[in-house]
């Protein structure tokens, strides 16, 4: 089988991929997805490319991501022993959890005082950036190819040149009394 | 690769503050070099586009600290390029304002009488315009319409846009691919080409060291698409030295300097403000537009615009009221802000688990084109603070472009985070009123407090105690050195601030005119206003 990434093996692209649906959670790709844990309808972070971007030459997060994935699997571990919770065999740590454990770990993990937040909040930004920007693709091809979190916010897609325009963009009438000490030129006194 | 060269004036940053001393110090006929440490995108450069490595990270950059994350912009014409254009004047009371020092902040020459010409001047030359009703957005409408039935009053915010050529495309953020919005692309830095003045982009200022009669200004070049890649270095020779690198990068640059230059002001790298800033975002109820607020965009739907628009383009100024005490003033501006920084830190109203990530901010989500977003700009304290700059640049960068880490941190004091919590509780007097909408401020536990208003890093002021800058904005104890950027307004201004920031860098020239002429060069003041383009990629053009 094609490794899933260039750089990472397929243990740590299903942990990364496993916290990115903690973060902006997606239906199931299949009966056998472990990473994904359907916790919500529609594509979430990981059907948007979260691993694409998280990747990407540009981001600048490539080079720590085995050593980030390798730190929410022990995260993971810790907080199951404690939890006296049973993790399967032969999956990743992070990716075993349930979705209500990753959440409230991966909400442990970004808290307020928490010495490594500066670890994660960027890897969550990257997830949530994933589905709402699609920033590993052009957006005019992330749109055409139904990208499922521009689709699922009703983003609107471009005319014909790839530009946007918006011809009609306001109500036209008078809404407000405006402030009674405005100057000539329209500022505050 | 390592160059040498010498000329008058070295310009450090093309925003706003670097732009306008550029123009009219060429024009009155000094030898000026601009160093820029972004790129220089004009027109067809601007993307519509979210993927990384387009303009919208080219052009911008976000620096992440302890406590405080700055937004900026990062290419030839700094943040006018990346901004909204909202260009409202400062209030009357801001310039008596006191903060926690105490003691009047701004200088007793300037007062909101004495800017007023300055003003003019810069209004002119961008040229802003007052907006009528006709160009304000659905969001904006909406929010104007919320607040008049809240009894409050709402004003269209004066724009530096062009309205005819306008899209409304909401990619402001990117840089304007119609040349509708007038950044300094199509005004001053053109202005300053055809007066001889050279751009260098992508050159980064590191430090300023002294020669025997003036200044020696050391930088690196860095690579095009990889901001992290230094390609060379250089210095230049000059007499007198603007730094206008930005309120985030300004004070890095001077700190960097002191080993050379000996001791800076106790107030460079202190007293950073944030504006006061603060988000809130409304999730709306469109039956309730409709019903409470009789909206209708006439083809059915009675808003689900939130995509539509030129950021801010309303606001409620019942707050700016120069008899209210300080810390209880502020605007409250409805704006857009794209996916992505615009979504993070937004939180899911009655969230049961977490409100910024997770499934409950994902049927937030879902529900975007009914967002309205509302911008607090208050009085914060001057709580910040620059810690030992990095080893090179203003921040160390984490990716190739648009990412970074800086040493700024900010703990917003009692008085500031009561500021934030009474214009907290008014965004939701105004919006939640009969089930409209349901708001919560953004996050601010996750990464602190953010602002796109970086100011008073390095600021004017009449005690040299507080002040890292007299009121000529001649950098104290280092004569021939100015600081004309945001880092020298003295603090919150309770509006956006770009306006402040260029009247008082076009009120800043005669000194610096006058300072040449006691290095013995021959420079005159202009008062001119720049002639005005219509495409950005004139000045590019024009350079080469
Ligand atoms: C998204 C966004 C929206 C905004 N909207 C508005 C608005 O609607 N109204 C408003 O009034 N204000 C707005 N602002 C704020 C406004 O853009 C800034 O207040 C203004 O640009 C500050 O001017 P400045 O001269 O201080 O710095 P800047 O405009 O930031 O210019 C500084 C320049 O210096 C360059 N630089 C930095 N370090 C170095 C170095 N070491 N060497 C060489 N060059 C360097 C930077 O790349 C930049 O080009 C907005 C800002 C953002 C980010
Ligand atoms: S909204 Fe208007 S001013 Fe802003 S980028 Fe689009 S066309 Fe330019």
């Amino acid at each position: 089988m094609e490794p899933k990434s260039a750089i990472l093996d397929d243990r740590e692209v299903m942990t990364l991929e496993a916290f990115a649906d903690t973060i902006i959670p997606g239906e199931r790709r299949g009966p056998h997805d472990r990473a994904v844990a359907g916790a919500a309808a529609g594509g979430g972070a990981v059907a948007s490319g979260a691993i694409d971007l998280m990747t990407s030459e540009e981001g600048g997060l490539a080079g720590v991501l085995p050593t980030l994935a390798a730190g929410l699997d022990e995260h993971a571990r810790d907080w199951a022993a404690r939890r006296g919770r049973t993790l399967e065999d032969g999956v990743p740590a992070f990716a075993a959890l349930g979705f209500d454990d990753r959440t409230a770990l991966a909400a442990t993990l970004m808290a307020p005082g928490n010495p490594e937040r500066e670890l994660w909040v960027p890897l969550a930004m990257f997830s949530v950036m994933a589905w709402d920007t699609g920033a590993s693709q052009h957006t005019t091809d992330a749109l055409a190819g139904g990208h499922p979190g521009l689709i699922a916010m009703g983003f609107t897609p471009p005319g014909a040149d790839g530009l946007w325009r918006f011809p009609d963009f306001s109500y036209r009438k008078v809404l407000a009394t405006v402030h009674p000490h405005t100057t000539e030129s329209g500022d505050p006194a | 690769m390592s160059r040498n060269d010498s000329t008058d004036v070295v310009v450090i940053g093309s925003g706003f503050g670097g732009a306008i001393p550029a123009y009219r110090l060429a024009a009155g006929g000094a030898r000026v070099e601009i160093l820029e440490r972004g790129p220089w995108l004009t027109g067809d450069d601007f993307d519509h586009d979210f993927k990384f490595g387009s303009s919208s990270t080219r052009a911008f950059e976000f620096t992440m600290g302890d406590g405080m994350n700055v937004l900026g912009g990062n290419c030839v014409g700094g943040g006018s390029v990346v901004y909204f254009a909202a260009m409202p004047r400062a209030p009357r009371y801001v310039f008596g304002r006191r903060g926690g020092i105490g003691e009047r902040m701004w200088p007793r020459t300037i007062d909101r009488d004495a800017l007023d010409p300055w003003y003019d001047m810069v209004a002119e030359s961008l040229p802003i315009t007052r907006q009528d009703w006709d160009d304000v957005t659905y969001s904006g409408g909406l929010f104007a319409a919320a607040c008049s039935r809240a009894g409050r009053t709402a004003n269209p915010v004066p724009a530096a846009i062009d309205r005819d050529r306008c899209t409304n495309c909401n990619w402001m953020m990117s840089g304007c691919r119609f040349d509708a919005k007038r950044s300094l692309l199509l005004n001053y830095l053109p202005a300053a080409v055809v007066h001889g003045a050279r751009i260098r982009p992508l050159h980064e200022v590191q430090r300023i060291t002294r020669t025997g009669d003036g200044y020696r200004v050391h930088y690196n070049t860095v690579d095009e698409v990889d901001y992290r890649v230094v390609t060379g270095s250089g210095t230049i020779d000059c007499k007198l030295v603007v730094v206008a690198a930005g309120a985030a990068a300004t004070p890095v640059i001077l700190q960097r300097s002191e080993e050379d230059l000996g001791a800076m002001p106790e107030a460079v790298g202190r007293y950073f403000s944030g504006n006061g800033e603060r988000l809130n975002t409304a999730v709306v109820d469109e039956d309730k537009v409709r019903e409470l607020l009789k909206l209708d965009r006439g083809d059915g739907r009675a808003y689900e615009a939130y995509q539509i628009g030129k950021g801010p383009v309303c606001a409620s100024w019942d707050k700016l009221d120069g008899s209210l005490p300080e810390f209880s003033r502020y605007s409250l501006e409805q704006l857009y802000f794209p996916p992505g920084f615009g979504t993070i830190l937004a939180q899911a109203p009655e969230a049961a688990g977490p409100t910024w990530f997770g499934t409950e901010k994902k049927e937030m989500l879902r529900r975007w084109q009914s967002w309205l977003t509302i911008f607090i700009m208050s009085e914060d304290d001057n709580e910040g603070v620059f810690g030992p700059p990095p080893e090179t640049g203003n921040a160390d960068r984490v990716s190739q472009q648009m990412l970074s880490r800086g040493a700024l941190s900010y703990r917003p004091s009692a008085d500031t985070r009561a500021a934030w919590k009474r214009a907290d509780e008014d965004v939701r007097d105004i919006l939640e009123r009969d089930g409209l909408a349901r708001v919560m401020p953004w996050n601010d536990e996750v990464i602190g407090a953010y602002t796109v208003h970086p100011l008073a890093s390095c600021r004017i002021g009449d005690d040299p105690e507080t002040s890292a800058l007299d009121d000529t904005h001649e950098l104290r104890g280092h004569p021939g050195i100015f600081v004309t950027d945001g880092s020298a307004v003295p603090g919150a201004l309770t509006v956006n601030p770009a306006f402040t920031i260029a009247a008082l860098a076009e009120r800043a020239v005669p000194g610096i005119v006058a300072a040449a002429g006691r290095r013995g060069l021959p420079v005159r003041y202009v008062a001119e206003p720049p002639p005005s383009v219509s495409s950005s990629a004139w000045a590019r053009t024009a350079d080469r």
